[in-house]
């Protein structure tokens, strides 16, 4: 087990490596010069040549992009991201407070939607076919169809505004998680719940079933048995659950004026703030990679017959 | 005359989803300490008819009718009791060991669960029942067995845990739903031969399904044969090998000796064909 | 064309194509159906309620909610169709030779595609629209990105399967040239698998355009989006909750048409992945069952 959990962590360095030269190649694919950019962001009324030409030297965007790539890639495993092109001041200082604001609220949301998840999936694949089955199924395809956004004005209005339960907007206490996470919770459970339920009712015709209630065992270990066979599908898409999330939060992070990493990079997109999005994609993508080796190793502690690969 | 283990009357089933009739009217009986050999092509109902009889069919299908275990209708039990009974009087060797067992868990685990679920002994006890279970059934080093996970044994040595359990758990009636299916001739041989030495120890009832009229022949007292659904023959071992009467029995024997004259005719000369 | 044909017996399914085809006609022929100018602003107007003239109300700048809705079919449905498709044709180009050709093409083509799949769809959009601006482009552009690579994977799936039929063996041996092969062989059976991934993304798509457009990353204003136009209401939300309902629940429609439609498309194609079709799966069994009758030994 300890050789695997070596070889397929190795397996996502070079990985990382071209994502994280994508991503710094990604801000010189844009139209706008990034001196440009730079002078833009600042409101500078009018931009002329020598004006750029300068800013370019002032900010070192003139060496080779090797050499600004590499310099780049290292200051950023030191998380030293470079300055917003807006406000000037260092990326992480803007950077990391949004990421733990967007952190919280993704990891309790979570645990609210792997539960929520589990729960409804056995709970229907037990009841397949049955009312219950069908209800769940049908409310969760109403639910899912809605707009994140406005799902979220919805219970707002209705909690915040007319029962005045819960805050409406901000940060500020336990109460206002409560409706971010409901509203994420249901989106996304909405959508993993049926891959519990398919995931076991696969596994009811299998003949461990059979033969567990043969020997007689009451049906609570013929449903652990379920479960646990189950869950390795279930695993593999719970694991990309946390790192979607951190990328997607970004409308319900808006609608509820939530200081994460959503609200930060949608303004750092209106104001063509470079340094802010390229550290923004590099994170996601590095934490992307980083629980895709984690569910692929819970998966082999799941199933031992994975481990023989690689 | 001995008593009968088992008789089955009327045994109707059918798929209430569909509405098909799987088998319209069966009866037959297992006498205490015999086996009863159900033979048959695939889709013929035999594996349907055990799982009724344990009533451990799916949900959509259900049967009607009496089945009554040492004198007892196990159709009128309620589940909780029936569930104590299965695996304790009556219990299944499955045909494909590889997916009876549980692939994530090791076989200790689920042998343990399954006595466990049965016997109110300790845990040293229980493993040194499967343990010497599974010394009986020629299992070498039981201890790394118990230890393994189903993927990383043979068809054969899942088959013997199976009997193992079965030998632990001391049953009245065995149901063997086709057994050596699923193994390679030399494994088929040392289950066979567990499974007699099974019913020789325990003196427990078996009812063996096949369609393979070799180790019927071997295993059975009596034979009762089934095609679509209903019960087309039933007598003993020898009568049904030797003077069928349906022309589909005769048919199953008759190609089946035909095959071995064949083979017996090639390996040593015509008068071994026709001993 | 079997797909249809089962699609069409069922009758929920067949409502939702009819709502779905109903919505394309209304978007293509917005000027048609739309009873007033979507941009006409008449502030004497503001936030009117439903009235004759103008059947859903008036919005914060007094024009026709009912126009703005029709109009808004062109961005929020219609143009994620054209991404959609863009989409799912590099990722079928991409697929198909992958998956036909296997070897040295299959593992570059699979390497680049992983890479593209380790950035999260999400991030990937927001960095294309970073670089390139908002604007209604950029982010069908940005998804076109996004989603091709997913394409590809599930195409190739599908592909290698039929490649390696006997068929297209005998067609190469008699010396057929690729193209022709891939274009009379492989093509028309992988539609339907196509067929199938592209309707489950299109709901999610176009959910993700209009939450696009809700934080103003897309159209721009005073062009008629759904998401858009709840931004606007959101706007005013506290003081007049009843803007939201029109575009919120235009979205749903679609969304819910287009998700039952992939779910029926799914099912009509493959039997044994009907969630509650134990009939269909029992008498798929039993019938194999008959045909395979094992020799007795």
């Amino acid at each position: 087990m300890g050789g695997y959990i070596v070889r397929r962590s190795l397996l996502s360095i070079p990985l990382l490596l071209v994502i994280s030269f994508l991503t710094f190649a990604l801000s010189h694919l844009s139209p706008l010069d990034p001196a440009e950019a730079v002078l833009q962001a600042q409101g500078v009324p009018r931009i002329t040549e020598e004006l750029i030409a300068a800013t370019k030297a002032e900010l070192g965007m003139d060496r080779p992009f090797l050499v600004r790539y590499a310099d780049w890639l290292v200051s950023s495993l030191k998380l030293d991201f470079g300055s917003s092109y807006v406000t000037g001041k260092p990326v992480w200082s803007l950077l990391g407070p949004a990421f733990a604001n967007t952190l919280k609220l993704t990891l309790i949301s979570v645990v609210a939607i792997i539960v929520m998840s589990i729960a409804l999936g056995v709970l229907c694949a037990l009841r397949e076919g049955k009312w219950t089955d069908k209800s769940v199924r049908g409310v969760s395809f109403l639910l899912t169809a809605m707009p994140s956004y406005w799902l979220a004005a919805l219970l707002i209005w209705y909690f915040s505004v007319k029962l005045d339960w819960l805050p409406t907007s901000g940060m500020d206490s336990y109460l206002s998680y409560v409706l971010p996470v409901i509203v994420l919770t249901i989106n996304y459970a909405g959508i993993y719940f049926r891959v519990v339920r398919s995931s076991m009712l696969s596994q009811l015709n299998e003949d461990y079933v059979l033969y567990g209630r043969a020997c007689g065992l009451p049906e609570r270990n013929i449903t652990m048995r379920l479960l646990r066979n189950s869950m390795q599908v279930a695993v593999s898409v719970f694991g990309m659950a946390i790192p979607i999330l951190l990328g997607s939060t970004v409308v319900v992070e808006n609608v509820f004026a939530w200081p994460g990493l959503g609200t930060l990079t949608v303004n750092a997109i209106l104001g063509r703030d470079f340094p802010i999005i390229q550290a923004y994609v590099l994170i996601l993508a590095a934490a992307f990679v980083l629980f895709n080796t984690v569910s692929d190793v819970i998966n082999a502690a799941l199933n031992p017959k994975l481990r023989k690969e690689l | 005359m001995a008593a009968n283990v088992l008789e089955v009357s009327h045994l109707h089933i059918w798929d209430s989803h569909t509405g098909r009739t799987i088998v319209p009217d069966s009866s037959f009986q297992v006498k205490e300490g015999g086996c009863l050999a159900i033979v048959g092509e695939s889709g013929s109902g035999k594996s349907v008819t055990c799982r009724a009889v344990m009533r451990l069919n799916k949900n959509g299908v259900r049967h009607s009718g009496d089945v009554l275990f040492k004198g007892v209708n196990l159709g009128e039990l309620p589940e909780k009791e029936m569930r104590k009974w299965r695996g304790k009087r009556l219990c299944m060797i499955m045909q494909n060991g590889m997916r009876a067992f549980d692939p994530s868990r090791v076989i200790g685990a689920q042998c343990r669960e399954t006595l466990a679920q049965h016997y109110d002994w300790s845990r040293s006890d229980i493993e040194a029942a499967v343990i010497g279970a599974m010394e009986r059934v020629m299992l070498k080093e039981p201890a790394s067995i118990m230890n393994k996970h189903p993927h990383q044994l043979s068809g054969g040595m899942l088959q013997r845990v199976m009997i193992a359990l079965a030998i632990a758990l001391e049953p009245d009636l065995i149901i063997a739903d086709e057994p050596t299916t699923a193994l390679d001739a030399i494994s088929q041989y040392e289950v066979v031969e567990q499974l007699l030495r099974l019913r020789e120890d325990l003196g427990c009832s078996m009812i063996f399904v096949s369609h393979d009229l070799g180790v019927v022949r071997k295993v059975a007292d009596e034979v009762m044969v089934m095609k679509d659904g209903e019960i087309v023959e039933k007598g003993t071992s020898e009568a049904i090998f030797s003077e069928a009467r349906h022309p589909y029995t005769r048919y199953l024997v008759g190609s089946k000796q035909a095959l071995s004259r064949h083979f017996n005719r090639i390996m040593g000369g015509e008068a071994v064909a026709h001993r | 064309m079997n797909i249809f044909r089962n699609v069409w017996k069922d009758k929920l399914a067949f409502l939702s194509m009819s709502v779905v085809a109903a919505i394309v006609i209304v978007g293509l022929f917005a000027p048609v159906f739309a009873p007033h100018d979507p941009n006409e602003a008449n502030m004497e107007l503001r936030f009117a309620s439903a009235s004759w003239e103008y059947w859903l109300g008036n919005d914060h700048l007094g024009r026709c909610i009912l126009s703005r809705i029709i109009y808004g079919i062109r961005p929020s449905v219609l143009w994620v169709f054209v991404a959609l498709a863009a989409s799912a044709a590099i990722g079928a180009a991409v697929g198909f030779l992958a998956g036909y050709f296997r070897g040295r093409t299959d593992a570059v083509l699979m390497r680049i595609c992983d890479v593209m799949l380790s950035f999260p769809g999400y991030v990937m959009s927001l960095a294309v629209v970073g670089i390139l601006g908002a604007g209604l482009d950029n982010i069908l552009i940005a998804f076109v990105l996004m989603k091709w690579a997913w394409f590809a994977r599930v195409i190739r799936t599908s592909v290698m399967q039929y490649a390696e039929a006997d068929y297209v063996r005998f067609s190469r041996a008699i010396g057929t040239g690729h193209i022709a092969i891939m274009a009379k062989h492989v093509v028309p059976v992988s539609l339907p698998d196509i067929a199938v991934a592209s309707s489950s993304a299109f709901g999610s798509m176009i959910l993700q355009i209009s939450g696009f457009s809700f934080l103003g990353l897309g159209i721009q204003a005073p062009h008629a989006e759904w998401g858009m136009m709840l931004n606007e209401a959101r706007e005013v939300m506290f003081s007049r909750p009843g803007l939201m309902l029109a575009p919120g629940l235009a979205i749903v429609i679609v969304v819910s048409a287009v998700n039952f439609l992939s779910d029926a498309l799914q099912t009509a194609l493959d039997p044994k992945l009907m969630k509650s079709g134990k009939k269909r799966q029992e008498q798929a069994a039993a019938a194999s069952a008959r045909l395979e009758g094992r020799e007795v030994a």
